[in-house]
C-alpha cells in the first residue's frame, strides 16, 4: 500500500515539523519577556556586576540562536534544564507530575469516551424524542458551567455532604490502584462532564449525517433493527469525524486540567506549572509548554492517522 | 394454496411536501393502484419520474422513503396483509421474503464493509442460513451472475469492483436469502449500454433459474420488454394500462402508452459538413492536474454552424473532458483549438471575455447548475449584464424574449428553480446559454436526467433554436437514440480516443469497427426477444473467432 504509507509518513513528518516550530515559538516567546533569568534570580537589588557574572555562568551572553540549539540539543537527550527556583533537574521533577496528569487524563478518558459515544448512539436511536433531548440538555448544561464550579459543587455534595469521595485528590506511589482511583473519583467526574458534550454531539451529528445514505436504506430493507443499523453500518463510516473530536478532547484532558488539578490540589503538571509561572521560573514554563504542545500535536496526529486508516479506499486500494 | 404471491389492492400513498413560500402539507402521490403477481412471474412497472413506480415497489415491503407514508389499501404477501402488521413482523419479511435492488449499487453498499459480509447479512441475521451456508450460496450466485472470481470477489470492498459488477453483487444480495419476491428498482439505469446488456441478461437468467418473482421498475420500455411477463404503465400515481408484455409493446390501447412506445422514433436527416468549420480541435492530448496519464489522446473534431456534432461513448471515454478542453477549463497538453480561423488560448485565463461568450455550456443536472436562491429572471439576466452590459428595461425585454424562445411564459421570471419541473429547469439553462448569443453550445448529457417524453420536447426545442440562431452544438451523450434524433455528425469515443468520426450516415452504416458495433448493438430495441438475440449473436461471434 504505497499510497497509504506515503500519506502516513507525510502526516508524521508534518507533526514533527510542527513540533519543531512550536519549540522555536516557545523559546522566542519566553525570551521577549522583559527581564531575563539572571534578573529573576537576583531580584531587584541586583548589582550590574552580579548580573554580568550570572549571565556569564548561565551562558546568557551567547546569541539567542545558539542558546536555542543548546536547549533543543538538551531536549533531544531528555534534558529539560534546571529549575531556577529550586535548582532541581526539571526532567525528574516533571516526570512524576506528568505521570500523575496522564493517570488522571487516562481514567477520565476511559469513562468519558465510551460514555459519550454510547450516548451519541442512543441520541440517534431516539432522535427528536425525549431521550435525545434529555441527553442534549444535560451534556450542554454540564459544558456550560465552568469546571471549577462543577468541581466545588461536586466536592460539596458528594465529598462533604455524602462523604462518598475524598475532596482532596492526593496520590503517591505507595497507594494501591484502588486507593488511587477512589482518590481521583471527583476530578475524573468533573473532567468527564466537561468533555462529554463535544464528543457526544459530534457522534450524534456524524452518525445522523451518514444515516441519510442509501446503504442505510439497504440495511433497513434487510430487516435489521435500528440499533444494529446504527452500530454496524452507520458508526464505521463516521469514525473519522468522531475520532477527531475525541482526540481534541483527550488533548484537553492533558493540557486543560490545570484548573481542575488546582481545585482538587492534585499533584499533576497543572499545579507544577501554576507554581512556577508565579515564580517566573522560565525554564520550567518552557518545558511544560513544550510537553503540552507535544501532547496536542501528537494526539491530533493520531486522529489524522486513524482517519486515514478508517478510509477503506485508502486501506484497500483498487 | 394458490400461486398468488403478491396482492395489492387500492394502494394509496401520501407524502409531505415543502413547497417554497407555502406551508408544508400532505399530498397523495399514488391514488389507489391494484395488481396481482403470481409466483415466478415478472411484472414491469413503467412510467416517468413521479409516476410512483419506486414508491409502489417499496410499498410491497411496507416501506416509505423519507416522508412517504402509505395511507390506504392493502398489500398481501404470501397470504399475509403487511400494512397493518408490527415492525417486528415487517423485519422478518424485509430482507428475506421480499428483497430490494436499488438503482445505484455504488451508494447502496456500505463502503466500510466487505461485499460478502453485506450479501449474506440478511440471511444470517434472520437465521435463514448459517454463515457458512450463506457464503456458499453467495459464491454460487456470484458465479451464476457472471462475476469474475466468484470465490474471492466477496472479500473485496465495494470500491474495488466496477459499477456493473457491483450491480450484480446487489442482485446476489437480493437473491441470497431465497426470497419469494425481488423488487428491482431501475437496476441498469446508471450503467453504460454495453454493461447494461450483461447485467440485464444476468438478472434475467437469475430470475429464471431461481424461480423468484420480481417487480421490475424502470422508465425504459425497451428494457422492461426484455425481462417481464407483464407490464403495468403508471402515470402520476395512477395505473394507465396493465397487460402482457406483448400486448403493451405491440398493441397498446391507451394514448399515453402509445406515446411511450413511439417516443424513440424521432428521426433527423443529417446535414453534410460545410467548408468553414466554426471550431476545429486538432490533435488534442490532455491530462488532469496531479495525474501522470493522458485522458485524451490525439483527439480531433470539427463543429459547423447550424449543425450538431454528437459525441458518444461510455462513461470515462473522455466525452466531457473534450468539452472541458474546448472551453479552456482544462488546458490541453498538446494540440490546438481553432475558432473562426484563429487559435484560441488553451487556458481559460488567456481568453477574452468575447471568446468566453462564444462558447456556452448546458449541463446534465440543471438542478445544480443554477443558484437556488436566484429567480429565473436573475439567472437568465446575468449573462446579459456580464457580456452586453444590459440594464433595466432593455434587459427585462430581452429576458422576456428569451423566456418566449424556450416556450415558457413571462410569468416564470420571478419563480425560483425549486418551483420548476425538471424539463423547465433545463429550458432555463438553455435560455441562459442562448442569452450570450454564442456560436457554440456544448450540451453535456442534457436530456439524460429527463423522462423520455420531456427529453423529446427538449430535443425538439434545441433543434428549432439551432435552425433560427445557426448555432453549433457539441452534443455529449451516451444514448444512441438521442444521437439518431439530433446529430449531423458523430464522434465515437473510447478510452480517450476518437474511434470513429464522420457524418451521421457514414458512422451509422456498416462495416463497423469492433467498439462501434458493440455500442450500437447494445442499445435496447423495443421488441420481444431482442436481448436473447443479441446475446446469442455475440456467443456465436466469439465462438467463431
Amino acid at each position: 500500500m504505497p499510497l497509504l504509507m506515503k500519506l502516513l509518513v507525510q502526516r508524521i513528518a508534518l507533526g514533527l515539523l510542527l513540533l519543531l516550530l512550536v519549540s522555536a515559538l516557545i523559546f522566542w516567546g519566553t525570551n521577549i519577556l522583559p527581564g531575563d533569568v539572571a534578573q529573576s534570580i537576583l531580584g531587584q537589588s541586583a548589582t550590574p556586576e552580579a548580573l554580568a557574572n550570572i549571565r556569564e555562568e548561565l551562558g546568557l551572553n551567547e546569541p539567542a540562536l545558539s542558546r536555542y540549539f543548546d536547549w533543543l540539543g538538551g531536549l533531544a537527550h531528555g534534558d529539560l534544564g534546571t529549575a531556577l527556583t529550586s535548582g532541581q533537574d526539571i526532567a525528574s521533577s516533571l516526570g512524576s507530575r506528568l505521570k500523575n496528569t496522564l493517570f488522571l487524563a487516562f481514567w477520565a478518558a476511559v469513562v468519558a469516551v465510551p460514555l459519550a459515544i454510547f450516548l451519541g448512539l442512543l441520541a440517534v436511536r431516539y432522535r427528536e424524542r425525549w431521550p435525545d433531548k434529555l441527553i442534549s440538555a444535560i451534556t450542554l448544561a454540564s459544558i456550560s458551567v465552568p469546571e471549577f464550579l462543577i468541581g466545588y459543587i461536586l466536592m460539596y455534595f458528594i465529598g462533604v455532604k455524602l462523604g462518598w469521595a475524598p475532596t482532596v485528590s492526593m496520590i503517591h506511589d505507595g497507594m494501591t490502584l484502588g486507593q488511587k482511583l477512589s482518590s481521583i473519583a471527583l476530578p475524573v467526574a468533573v473532567l468527564t462532564m466537561v468533555v462529554l458534550a463535544h464528543m457526544m454531539r459530534m457522534t450524534r451529528a456524524a452518525i445522523l449525517n451518514v444515516m441519510q445514505s442509501a446503504y442505510i436504506e439497504t440495511a433497513e430493507l434487510k430487516g435489521l433493527t435500528m440499533f444494529t443499523i446504527i452500530w454496524r453500518h452507520a458508526f464505521p463510516n463516521s469514525i473519522a469525524p468522531i475520532v477527531n473530536v475525541v482526540m481534541l478532547n483527550l488533548a484537553y484532558l492533558v493540557v486543560g486540567v490545570v484548573v481542575v488539578e488546582v481545585v482538587f490540589t492534585y499533584p499533576g503538571m497543572g499545579q507544577y506549572l501554576v507554581d512556577h509561572v508565579s515564580k517566573r521560573d522560565v525554564p520550567v514554563v518552557q518545558a511544560c509548554g513544550l510537553i503540552f504542545a507535544a501532547v496536542y500535536i501528537g494526539l491530533n496526529m493520531v486522529a489524522d492517522i486513524v482517519s486515514i486508516l478508517a478510509n477503506p479506499r485508502l486501506r484497500h486500494p483498487k | 394454496m394458490s400461486d398468488q404471491l403478491l396482492k395489492v389492492r387500492d394502494l394509496k400513498i401520501g407524502a409531505r411536501v415543502y413547497p417554497p413560500g407555502e406551508k408544508p402539507h400532505d399530498i397523495e402521490i399514488v391514488h389507489g393502484v391494484s395488481f396481482d403477481l403470481e409466483k415466478g412471474k415478472v411484472l414491469g412497472l413503467i412510467g416517468e419520474s413521479g409516476a410512483g413506480k419506486s414508491t409502489i415497489g417499496l410499498a410491497t415491503m411496507a416501506y416509505g422513503r423519507g416522508g412517504v407514508e402509505i395511507t390506504g389499501g392493502e398489500v398481501w404477501v404470501n397470504g399475509r396483509e403487511i400494512l397493518h402488521t408490527s415492525l417486528r413482523d415487517l423485519r422478518k419479511l424485509r430482507g428475506t421474503e421480499v428483497t430490494y435492488v436499488s438503482q445505484s449499487a455504488a451508494a447502496s453498499f456500505n463502503p466500510a464493509k466487505k461485499i460478502m459480509e453485506q450479501v449474506i447479512e440478511a440471511s444470517v441475521h434472520a437465521g435463514k442460513f448459517s454463515k457458512k451456508d450463506a457464503e456458499a450460496r453467495a459464491v454460487e450466485l456470484f458465479a451464476k451472475l457472471g462475476l469474475p472470481d466468484p470465490e474471492s470477489i466477496g472479500n473485496r470492498y465495494p470500491h474495488q469492483v466496477s459499477g456493473g459488477q457491483l450491480q450484480r453483487c446487489m442482485t446476489a444480495l437480493a437473491l441470497c436469502p431465497e426470497p419469494d419476491l425481488v423488487v428491482f428498482d431501475e437496476p441498469t439505469t446508471a450503467l453504460d449500454v454495453t454493461t447494461q446488456i450483461d447485467v440485464l441478461m444476468a438478472i434475467k437468467d437469475a430470475i429464471r433459474d431461481t424461480g423468484v418473482a420480481a417487480l421490475y421498475i424502470t422508465h425504459d420500455l425497451a428494457v422492461v420488454a426484455q425481462v417481464s411477463d407483464e407490464i403495468m404503465v403508471l402515470r402520476m400515481g395512477d395505473m394507465v394500462e396493465h397487460g402482457t408484455t406483448d400486448q403493451i409493446i405491440n398493441a397498446p390501447v391507451e394514448d399515453y402508452t402509445r406515446d411511450l412506445v413511439s417516443v424513440r422514433s424521432r428521426q433527423h436527416e443529417g446535414k453534410p459538413p460545410t467548408d468553414n468549420p466554426v471550431m476545429t480541435i486538432e490533435h488534442i492530448t490532455a491530462r488532469y492536474k496531479g495525474t501522470n496519464f493522458d485522458v485524451l489522446h490525439d483527439v480531433s473534431m470539427e463543429l459547423h454552424a447550424g449543425q450538431t456534432l454528437a459525441v458518444v461513448g461510455e462513461s470515462g471515454s473522455g466525452k466531457s473532458t473534450t468539452a472541458r478542453v474546448m472551453t479552456g477549463l482544462l488546458p490541453a497538453r498538446e494540440g490546438q483549438i481553432v475558432f473562426e480561423g484563429r487559435t484560441l488560448s488553451a487556458d481559460l485565463a488567456g481568453r477574452s471575455r468575447d471568446d468566453l461568450r462564444e462558447i456556452q455550456m448546458i449541463y446534465q443536472m440543471a438542478d445544480v447548475a443554477m443558484n437556488p436562491r436566484q429567480t429565473v429572471g436573475t439567472i437568465i439576466g446575468r449573462p446579459l449584464e456580464f457580456y452586453f452590459g444590459m440594464r433595466g428595461a432593455e434587459k427585462r425585454k430581452r429576458i422576456e424574449e428569451l423566456l418566449n424562445d424556450i416556450e415558457m411564459g413571462v410569468e416564470f421570471k420571478d419563480r425560483y428553480p425549486a418551483e420548476l419541473s425538471g424539463g423547465q429547469k433545463q429550458r432555463v439553462c438553455i435560455a441562459r446559454a442562448l442569452a450570450a448569443k454564442p456560436k457554440i453550445i456544448i450540451c453535456d448529457e442534457v436530456t439524460s436526467a429527463l423522462d423520455p417524453l420531456v427529453a423529446e420536447d427538449i430535443l425538439r426545442l434545441l433543434h428549432n433554436l439551432q435552425k433560427r440562431e445557426n448555432v453549433a452544438y457539441l452534443f455529449i451523450t451516451h444514448d444512441l437514440a438521442t444521437v439518431r434524433a439530433i446529430a449531423d455528425s458523430i464522434a465515437v469515443m473510447y478510452q480517450g480516443r476518437v474511434v470513429r468520426y464522420g457524418p451521421k450516415a457514414d458512422v451509422l452504416t456498416p462495416p463497423f469497427d469492433d467498439y462501434t458495433d458493440l455500442l450500437l448493438s447494445s442499445v435496447p430495441e423495443m421488441r420481444l426477444g431482442w436481448l436473447e438475440e443479441v446475446v446469442e449473436h455475440r456467443k456465436m461471434e466469439s465462438a467463431g473467432n
